[in-house]
């Protein structure tokens, strides 16, 4: 029993990363395990919790549900790609921390790349829809509230052109 | 929102303040158990067993171990030979846990053969090449079967699946009974369900040859895990380093991890490489022994005509599962606050634990006491409706009032401060009660089936752990202290150092924040470091709602230290009497002549330069210890099982409004307001982010999750699928009313909130829940009130007569 | 949870992963999506030795209204199709039904072909497809055939796709009435998981209100989604009121088989069947009114 590979060439978070790679390797172990981007968890690795959300050439995906060879030629973002470009938290991240949306942090990536992704193409969210948008990503700490609250002030301080802090 | 300056006339506590721990979240930067990488690590995955009950014949591994990348496969017998038994909570030597099955297996998941390869899938691979040979025995899932003489035995050398049973009777209960207007009598249960963390558990360890020190990085939150891991390894305690600087992804109790963190111990021992084992989700819900209570209450109560309660029974029969470790003491903990809120003056509590072929229970927020909350506040909306009583009024009536504290409980335990009746009318106004009650009213005309739910419960907290002596009388455990150190550097910077890990409670906030709060130093520049075990402090870990009065109390205990310390320094200095001088913003001052004054930055040179300039008798460097003692602790319980438990206790009170759909049985939770009293808040974002997820908890535990058995003894909620953690979807909107009734037994009044939220919110869902099915003649006393179980009653009472008219 | 081994390949057309499932038929499986797959192979409940990745063919992403049908390539991403507006017009049913289906993350990934032939029973598009009468265009090495619904859904996983056979397209049938409205609704525990019990439906009424034309399916309460035919047919020529509606519904538990489990019993499910079955009925006919009254849904 040969493991098999495959060649890939994977762009993270801006950066080409051209290896061999075992054909069922998940996407999220090749994050976390080959490049060592730890921020993106493991959560259930069955597609339910959301803890290992990453985005895929523009939209949130389950990184669990992809092998690393699906992503050959593809483009991919985790938590340590969504702050600014001069390494400053960006305004959701920085939102995240003025209202305490996260205790533990174990789902917030998830929660990071799903709301990150709803103000790409819906910049004033309701709270239902914020909820909506981050009801595939599972939380034990929070019940959501002061995450809603955070992706809200973000909404509001982007809107009000502060949107750089 | 928590107001920019402090409410309670702090400098720091109580302001709204930014945590410290989350920036390295947000960024993506939390460094977790998952996230060590050693060089040469071998990775774990476990063969399960798949039956409830049977006798290991044989295994055979030698498939398994000529795969390549394969290293080791150890099974139950080498390492039971290695290593002792896991710690009891009670007295039941005879319960024998270890990692691995040896000999019999006790329920489906049960761990039976560890294989140790180069990566987690090989591991896998392996697993799938290991054959066991089992004898299928006979097996129990009923628990009420399971404590009768004669049932099958899941432990056959203890003699019998009854782990722990005692009747507490205290004051006059069965006179009460006789005298009072009225009984009732009804049963409720609680589901087995958990806190189930995003994190399933993660141990890693290293053994360092060279020092003969054992490393372990682990996902633990876990009362004296390094020494029991060393017992248990047969090391001494310094040969043991459990770092406690790891983040670990949630708990809420149940990380404990000593079965897992033990199997890795042993393998990166004998393999002398670092071993990481990584548990899965099925592993982790089959057999990461992280079950939750799982509870039949019998409850019985005696009242008068006016609604005054004069005496309750509460039987508690407990599946813990096939193991005991501390999760019988889930029923002791119900002792400190056995009367919950209400002036009940005698009590009788007859708690019994029984095991079963089920998976092992672990500690679960709020350890045992919201099932327990759940089945009184059930019994106090009984009691109203069989009196046609106002719910309110009824619990206006029978709780405690302010004038009445400190507050002894028939159980021996003095509650601190607290005033119930106000907090309770804050959030009746804030939820608008009489709009509820209008609305409801409405729904119901509309042909809608919808309630309103009230509950009034406690949380005890401080956690200190008198029910392991009331429990177990061998155990004479009488304190639970906690410690913090605090230093500053020759350069003048705070440093705070603990001795425990953390999941999301915010330590370095806290610790930050009370230092800051003494020192008048901006907590900001303040770093706080959890040391790892050989340099650690005395600690019991955040179990038990603790860490607001423990950690807090001892941070500002050793921070008063250093403070006392620069005062000394400052008058020897000014050449005053430590009576002439002031303390303000880090300098030392004349009182008389504020001008004449020592800087910080002067104040910290002598203390770590200047010995000559020192006053006699106080050692130089600035570093201060301080070790606090849970307030009221040190007493062990009485003959007839009277202790005080906890020192503080929390009051919450929850205003649901729900609609179940008739026809689907569907419950949808419309309005949620909670009213907290947990004294001071030292950060109130942490206190109101851990309250609201206590509400989402126990929504979970109310309405969706479940670890069901069948009939065969197989779990059928063993994935994310099956076993239903609510979204965002299902937790509604929630309101927090907060009031402050300071305790007068801590540093700054502070009590504990690591449980809020989850000790009233399934009483008050379940009190919504019944009060929308009263109409139709119906009641559900069981969680999780499913979608199935609502519309089976719902359908069951309306093929009955109508027993009275809709509202 | 990590997948047993298995050889990759990457297919760049229909003709080639149809050579490649020739090459290794019963041993092969598509991978599209891979939202049920993945996970299934992560529990080893699926072990393929070989894995097809179909998501880079660009032929199989087509969505393009042909006369009375709407045809979508099977490699269309499910978020694609729901945000579609000219399909949702054409066949309602089908955002409809996707508003219920898991989260944004599942269905950027999740495409249509792959839910169709995963052919879970209490799946949507299943539901949709079957309620509806869509057909299956199915490509193998050298000749193509096209398979009714009723025909492709034959057990619990199980379609009619030879192992060596990749689904194209899917023809679903547009309506093209004046009066033509449709509903979808189901009973979850959770938003997002799979239904307990799904129900659609989609009526055509004419200026009298007077039901022409109705189809009814249910999905969650048998091994296949099913197309409640009798009942849909006793419902033409009536004004589709309550009444009607409820006493034609009473009788769908004959084309149910439901299983229990732990959060659902049978009998729960056939009782779902019927309210939700009212329920879509209804709704189907007040949209069809209000179409008639130049809204839209």
């Amino acid at each position: 029993m040969n493991e098999p590979k495959s060649s890939v060439c994977i762009t993270v978070n801006g950066v080409e990363h051209r290896c061999e790679v075992p054909t069922r390797l998940s996407l999220v172990d090749f994050l976390r395990e080959t490049l060592r981007l730890t921020g993106t968890h493991v959560g259930c690795e069955h597609g339910i919790c959301g803890a290992c959300s990453v985005i895929l050439d523009g939209d949130p995906v389950r990184s669990c549900l992809m092998f690393a060879v699906q992503a050959d030629g593809h483009s991919i973002t985790t938590v340590e790609g969504l702050a600014n470009a001069d390494g400053s938290m960006s305004v959701l991240q920085d939102s995240f921390c003025e209202t305490h949306g996260l205790q533990c942090g174990y789902c917030t990536p998830g929660m990071l790349v799903a709301t990150h992704s709803l103000l790409k193409t819906n910049p004033n969210p309701s709270a239902g829809e914020i909820r909506d948008a981050i009801s595939g990503n599972l939380c034990r700490c929070t019940g959501y509230q002061q995450i809603v609250d955070a992706v809200q002030l973000a909404a509001r301080r982007v809107a009000a052109g502060n949107g750089n802090r | 929102m928590a107001e920019k300056t402090s409410p309670y006339g702090f400098r720091y506590i109580g302001a709204k303040r930014r945590t410290k721990e989350d920036p390295r979240f947000v960024t993506g930067r939390g460094r977790y158990a998952a996230d060590i990488q050693l060089p040469g690590m071998l990775h774990v995955a476990i063969v399960a067993s798949p039956y409830p009950s049977a006798r290991i014949r044989s295994i055979e591994s030698a498939e398994a171990l000529a795969l390549p990348g394969v290293r080791y496969v150890l099974a139950g017998a080498e390492l039971c030979a290695a290593v002792d038994a896991l710690y009891v909570g009670v007295d039941a030597p005879k319960v024998k846990r270890y990692p691995l099955a040896d000999g019999l297996v006790r329920y489906a998941g049960e761990w039976v053969v560890a294989v140790v390869a180069e990566t987690r899938a090989i591991a896998e691979d392996a697993v799938e090449l290991i054959e066991v040979d089992y004898e299928p025995l006979p097996h129990l899932v009923d628990p009420e079967e399971a404590a009768k003489p004669g049932a099958v035995l899941v432990h056959p050398e203890h003699g019998t699946n009854v782990l722990y049973h005692r009747k507490f009777v205290w004051g006059a209960v069965d006179e009460a009974f006789e005298k009072a207007d009225h009984r009732l009598a009804f049963r409720a249960r609680w589901g087995r369900s958990a806190t189930v963390p995003i994190e399933t558990f993660v141990a890693v360890a290293q053994w360092d040859a060279g020092n003969e020190i054992l490393d372990i990085w682990a996902s633990i939150q876990m009362p004296k895990f390094p020494d029991q891991l060393a017992r248990a390894l047969r090391l001494t305690g310094n040969s043991v380093r459990v770092h406690f600087d790891v983040d670990v992804g949630g708990s809420y109790g149940v990380k404990r991890g000593m079965k897992h963190t033990l199997l890795v111990s042993y393998l990166a021992m004998k393999l002398r490489a670092p071993v990481r084992f990584l548990e899965d989700r099925l592993e982790n819900m089959r057999g990461g022994d992280m079950h939750g209570p799982d509870r039949i209450f019998d409850m019985q109560v005696a009242f008068d005509h006016d609604g005054i309660i004069r005496a309750w029974k509460i039987k508690a029969l407990d599946d813990v599962g096939a193991y005991a470790g501390r999760s019988p003491l889930q029923l002791g903990k119900p002792v400190s606050a056995i009367c919950g809120p209400y002036r009940i003056p005698a009590v009788e509590y007859e708690p019994t634990s029984v095991m079963t072929h089920k998976t092992p229970q672990e500690a679960v927020r709020g350890f045992g006491q919201s099932p327990t909350n759940f089945a009184m506040e059930c019994t106090i909306d009984r009691v109203a409706r069989h009196l046609g009583m106002d719910r309110l009024e009824l619990r206006r009536k029978n709780l405690i009032r302010k004038e009445e504290f400190p507050y002894r409980i028939p159980s021996g335990t003095t509650y601190d401060s607290g005033d119930y009746h106000t907090v309770l009318d804050k959030a009746l106004k804030a939820a608008d009660y009489e709009g509820l009650v209008r609305r409801r009213d409405e729904a119901r005309r509309a042909g809608r089936l919808a309630g309103i739910g009230v509950s009034t419960c406690l949380e005890p907290s401080g956690g200190n752990s008198s029910f392991e002596p009331l429990f177990n009388p061998k155990n004479e455990t009488t304190t639970w202290m906690d410690s913090c150190l605090v230093r500053v550097d020759l350069n003048g910077a705070v440093t705070g150092v603990f001795g425990t890990s953390s999941s999301g409670q915010g330590h370095q906030t806290l610790v930050s924040t009370v230092v800051g709060e003494v020192l008048e130093r901006d907590p900001s520049g303040i770093r706080v470091i959890a040391a790892d075990s050989l340099n650690a402090l005395p600690s019991n870990s955040p179990v038990g709602s603790r860490m607001a009065i423990m950690l807090g109390g001892a941070a500002a205990g050793a921070a008063r230290k250093i403070r006392d310390t620069l005062l000394k320094i400052g008058a020897h200095n000014l050449g005053l009497p430590l009576s002439g001088v002031t303390y303000r913003d880090g300098d030392v001052f004349d009182t008389l002549h504020p001008e004449k004054r020592m800087t910080w930055d002067q104040l910290v040179e002598v203390a770590h330069r200047k010995f000559h300039k020192m006053p006699p008798d106080i050692e130089p460097g600035l570093q201060a210890k301080f070790v606090w003692e849970v307030p009221t602790g040190g007493t062990l319980p009485t003959e007839d099982g009277q202790v005080q438990m906890y020192p503080c206790y929390s009051f919450e009170t929850h205003v649901v409004y729900v609609e179940i759909d008739p026809d689907t049985g569907k419950p949808v939770l419309q309005r949620y307001v909670v009213g907290h009293d947990c004294g001071v808040m030292i950060n109130p974002d942490i206190v109101h982010g851990m309250t609201y997820g206590g509400v989402a908890h126990g929504v979970g535990a109310a309405l969706y999750e479940k670890f069901a058995f069948s009939e065969e003894g197989q779990l059928l909620s063993g994935t994310f699928m099956d076993y239903l953690i609510p979204s965002a979807l299902e937790v509604p909107e929630i309101s927090i009313v907060d009031h402050c009734t300071p305790s007068p037994l801590t540093t700054f009044g502070q009590k504990g909130s690591g449980e809020a939220g989850y000790l009233g919110g399934p009483a008050a869902i379940a009190c919504a829940i019944n009060d929308a099915l009263d109409p139709i003649g119906t009641a559900i006393a069981e969680t999780p009130m499913s979608h199935l179980a609502l519309w089976s009653l719902i359908r069951a009472a309306r093929a009955k007569p109508k027993m009275k008219d809709a509202a | 949870m990590k997948a047993a081994i298995f050889e990759y390949a990457r297919a760049e057309s229909i003709a080639q992963a149809c050579s490649l499932l020739a090459e290794h038929g019963a041993d092969a499986k598509l991978l599209a999506g891979g939202q049920s797959l993945v996970p299934m192979m992560a529990m080893r409940l699926a072990r393929p030795a070989w894995l097809i990745n179909v998501n880079e063919i660009a032929e199989l992403k087509s969505s393009r209204r042909d006369g009375a049908v709407w045809v979508t390539g099977a490699g269309l991403r499910q978020v694609d199709v729901e945000r579609d507006g000219e399909l949702a017009r054409a066949v309602p049913l089908i955002r409809q039904g996707l508003y219920w289906v898991g989260h944004i993350q599942t269905k950027n990934r999740g495409t249509v072909g792959g839910s169709l032939v995963h052919a879970d029973p209490s799946a949507e598009l299943p539901l949709v497809a079957q309620a509806l009468g869509a057909s299956f265009v199915l490509r193998r090495n050298g000749s193509e055939r096209t398979v009714a619904a009723a025909d492709f859904f034959q057990a619990p996983m199980v379609t009619a796709t030879e192992p060596d056979e990749c689904l194209a397209e899917v023809r679903w049938p547009v309506w093209q009435g004046e009066r033509v409205g449709s509903a979808f609704d189901e009973l979850s525990i959770r938003h997002g998981d799979y239904a307990i019990v799904a129900a659609c439906a989609q009526v055509e009424v004419d200026s009298a209100g007077r039901c022409v034309r109705a189809v009814l399916g249910i999905g969650g309460a048998a091994s296949v989604p099913v197309s409640a035919e009798a009942i849909a047919r006793s419902l033409h020529g009536t004004q589709l009121d309550d009444t009607t509606i409820e006493a034609a519904v009473e009788s769908i538990g004959q084309y149910l088989d439901p299983g229990s489990d732990v959060h659902a019993t049978a009998e729960y499910r056939v009782h779902l069947a019927r309210v939700l079955a009212a329920r879509v009925l209804r709704r189907a006919r007040d949209h069809a009114a209000g179409m008639a009254r130049g809204t839209r849904a």
